[in-house]
């Protein structure tokens, strides 16, 4: 049976977003990152806010993001994504703002500018992509990283005493009275970019209401930084990443500060 | 069961593999041939795709298009 | 444009930079306190909210710079200030707006360095302000204010070039400049309009998608853009230069001073000709681009030049390059917040006409 054929009784369920550009990604096979773009940009299209939306990446592997988001987009300096981001904001409040962020850039050299933005409340989503990694300059130790984690520049494996923790940025976050909803989500299995897609969907709806910062962390991979394949890091993931990075809500509106 | 398809970009798919983790009816393999990019692609090998949209949802490189049979053409057939 | 003066007040040069960006229009100020520059932020927080625009005082200078590259890819007029340590700080993202192009004003009140330094004033940054300051090649347009009118003036000047020339421009003041209080007449407010440009991102309405970005990895890409800027930096060499001269048509000594030293060696002109001491003096008003022809020019007809700095010397090698040999360059400055007297400057002219010329 041709698929040509079959097509005719059939109807489109999923196909690519208009909202992305035709470029090839330029992301390794199963980076989380080129599924969260995707996600976005399906929210992007879905609310019809394709015109209405600014959006900034900064340096780490997604500083290409301009490439493949079809909206208007800035690329940014090495973890000042969200400084950025509330200049665009605060001459455009009635725009939406999205920084997309690494965790070298969000949780390392951008922390001042990431909790300060918060802090302040800034109408805007923050996307923090954490795959324990710098993944764009080869796979060296991210504050991510987690313990006993072999990177490039932890070659016997990320040791407490002398690297310290790996760094819970999301859980500080959410204690700051300007940030409005906080979540950590993933992007490797289909129900877990269900949901993502909804935080996305929600962060949006949310920005509107102009009541502080929302911010998800998606828990996400890096194959080539990992040295695994794309199926490897799935139970990476599951087994190593999720326990000390749970998925779920750390903090959604109330009645109180809604 | 509805029936579905999928259409695969073959020259944008990256052989990653998520998709095949994520069809619940193992329809999906890699192919034997590469792509001008180097790259192993997935191609639907067995014929009892639902539709069900998982392949797409996790594809990186949204490399895969997806059609269901709509409900009419489903009640007509059964 | 002419802009309309309308309104004439006693100010403090800090205070008059930031009411004559209001007049201008400024839409956002994003900035940083720092010591002697912070009547601009306080001014700003003070009377913006009442009058129109954003102001923002951010966590460091690096968010401020970094804000100023958001808000001005969105097509915004918008401004920082610093001093010296902060400025040094702003310097990577100063880089970056160079490098995409986005015009925006950065006013540094310099004060003496380096390190943390002190809090008087200098002119020990010129080599940052005029040479890029940051990494790559790039210049910034630079304007040297010599007093509270030009702290106002410049402002307008600024925002002028930096629109037409999608280039970030600095006002380079100093920390006495700042501080001091003069009489300075204002421009009409909302007489400098300012036009959404059509590449800032501003959401893609109607149009194509823009992006700000100052990434190229391919290098045939990226020395194209170089190329592409650095035929803008010679365009405004060619068409913005602005300097001031004093006495220098029969001059045999002419100084060369920007800024607040400019005014001391007015002073020590008047001193050197009641002396009988044909001295002369050439204001550079804007240090990028450099006032080359008219150094060069004069190098052909003059027995010296005199460069007074607040500094260990650093427009004195803009200078030689100018006079290119033709006659020999001296230098005389103060540093660490100490200024030099016009006294100090007419000692150093009466030493240098003394002394014999060896290529005579």
């Amino acid at each position: 049976m041709s698929q040509e054929i079959l097509l005719e009784d059939m109807q489109c369920v999923y196909q690519k977003p208009a909202t992305l550009t035709d470029d090839y990604m330029h992301y390794c096979p199963g980076c989380g990152h080129a599924v969260a773009h995707k996600i976005l940009m399906e929210v992007v299209q879905e609310m019809g806010i394709q015109e209405d939306i600014v959006g900034v990446a900064p340096v780490g592997c997604s500083v290409f993001a301009y490439n493949y988001m079809n909206i208007d987009m800035q690329e940014a300096a090495h973890g000042r994504a969200s400084a950025a981001a509330t200049g665009i904001k605060r001459v455009l409040p009635e725009k939406y703002v999205f920084a997309y962020q690494g965790d070298g850039d969000l949780a390392a050299i951008g922390t001042a500018e990431t909790i300060h933005t918060i802090n302040r409340g800034e109408n805007i989503l923050i996307v923090f992509i954490n795959n324990g990694i710098y993944g764009m300059t080869g796979g060296q130790m991210a504050p991510t990283s987690l313990l006993g984690q072999k990177t490039s520049t932890s070659p016997y494996g990320r040791d407490v005493e002398h690297n310290g923790y790996p760094l819970k940025i999301t859980d500080l976050i959410a204690h700051l009275p300007g940030a409005y909803y906080v979540t950590r989500q993933a992007v490797h299995t289909p129900n877990t970019v269900r949901k993502f897609k909804k935080a996305i969907k929600n962060a949006f709806e949310f920005q509107k209401l102009k009541k502080g910062t929302c911010f998800i962390e998606v828990v996400s991979n890096c194959p080539s930084g990992w040295k695994m394949t794309p199926k490897e890091t799935l139970a990476y993931i599951e087994e190593k990443m999720l326990p000390e990075y749970p998925l779920g809500d750390l903090k959604v509106p109330t009645q109180n500060n809604n | 069961m509805i029936k579905g398809t999928v259409l695969i970009n073959s020259e944008n798919c990256k052989g990653c593999e998520l998709c095949i983790v994520a069809c619940p009816q193992e329809s999906l393999s890699l192919s034997q041939k590469i792509n001008l990019r180097g790259y192993r692609y997935v191609e639907l090998s067995q014929d009892n795709c639902t539709g069900c949209t998982n392949c797409a949802i996790v594809c990186p490189d949204s490399a895969i298009t997806v059609y269901r049979q709509s409900k009419q053409n489903y009640k007509k057939a059964v | 444009m002419e802009t309309k003066k309308s309104e004439v007040r006693l100010m403090k040069g800090n205070e008059a930079l930031a009411e004559a960006a209001i007049r201008a229009g400024l839409d956002a100020y994003f900035g940083y306190p720092i010591t002697p520059q912070s009547e601009i932020l306080e001014y700003f927080t003070e009377q913006i909210p009442k009058r129109r625009g954003v102001v923002l005082q951010a966590e460091s200078e690096v968010a401020s710079i970094n804000m100023v590259y958001g808000a001005a890819g969105a097509g915004a007029r918008v401004m920082t200030s610093s001093s010296s340590p902060g400025m040094s700080l702003m310097q990577e993202g100063i880089s970056y707006i160079a490098a995409a192009e986005l015009p925006c004003l950065l006013v540094n009140v310099v004060r003496g360095g380096p390190g943390l330094g002190t809090i008087q004033p200098s002119q020990g940054d010129y080599f940052q302000a005029t040479k890029g300051g940051g990494h790559g090649d790039y210049r910034l347009i630079v304007l040297a204010p010599s007093s509270v009118q030009e702290m106002c003036d410049f402002v307008f000047d600024a925002f002028k070039l930096a629109e037409k020339y999608r280039n970030p421009a600095m006002i380079l003041s100093d920390g006495a400049l700042g501080q001091m209080m003069e009489k300075v007449e204002f421009p009409e407010e909302g007489s400098l309009p300012h036009i959404v440009p059509d590449w800032a991102t501003t959401g893609k309405k109607g149009r194509e998608r823009n992006f700000i970005t100052s990434l190229h990895m391919e290098p045939e890409k990226m020395e194209e853009i170089n190329l592409h800027l650095q035929k803008k930096y010679k365009t405004i060499e060619e068409n913005e230069v602005r300097y001031e001269t004093l006495d220098v048509e029969d001059a045999e000594i002419v100084l060369v001073a920007f800024g607040l030293p400019a005014r001391i060696c007015q002073k020590a002109v008047e001193l050197a000709r009641e002396k009988g001491i044909k001295a002369g003096l050439v204001r550079p008003i804007t240090l990028f681009p450099f006032p080359k022809k008219i150094l060069s020019d004069l190098s052909k007809k003059i027995d010296h030049f005199l460069v007074i700095e607040l500094n260990a010397g650093q427009m004195v090698e803009d200078v030689m390059l100018a006079a290119n040999g033709n006659c020999p360059v001296h230098f005389k400055g103060r540093m660490g917040g100490m200024i030099i007297q016009p006294e100090d400057v007419l000692e150093e002219i009466e030493k240098i006409i003394q002394q014999p010329i060896l290529q005579e």
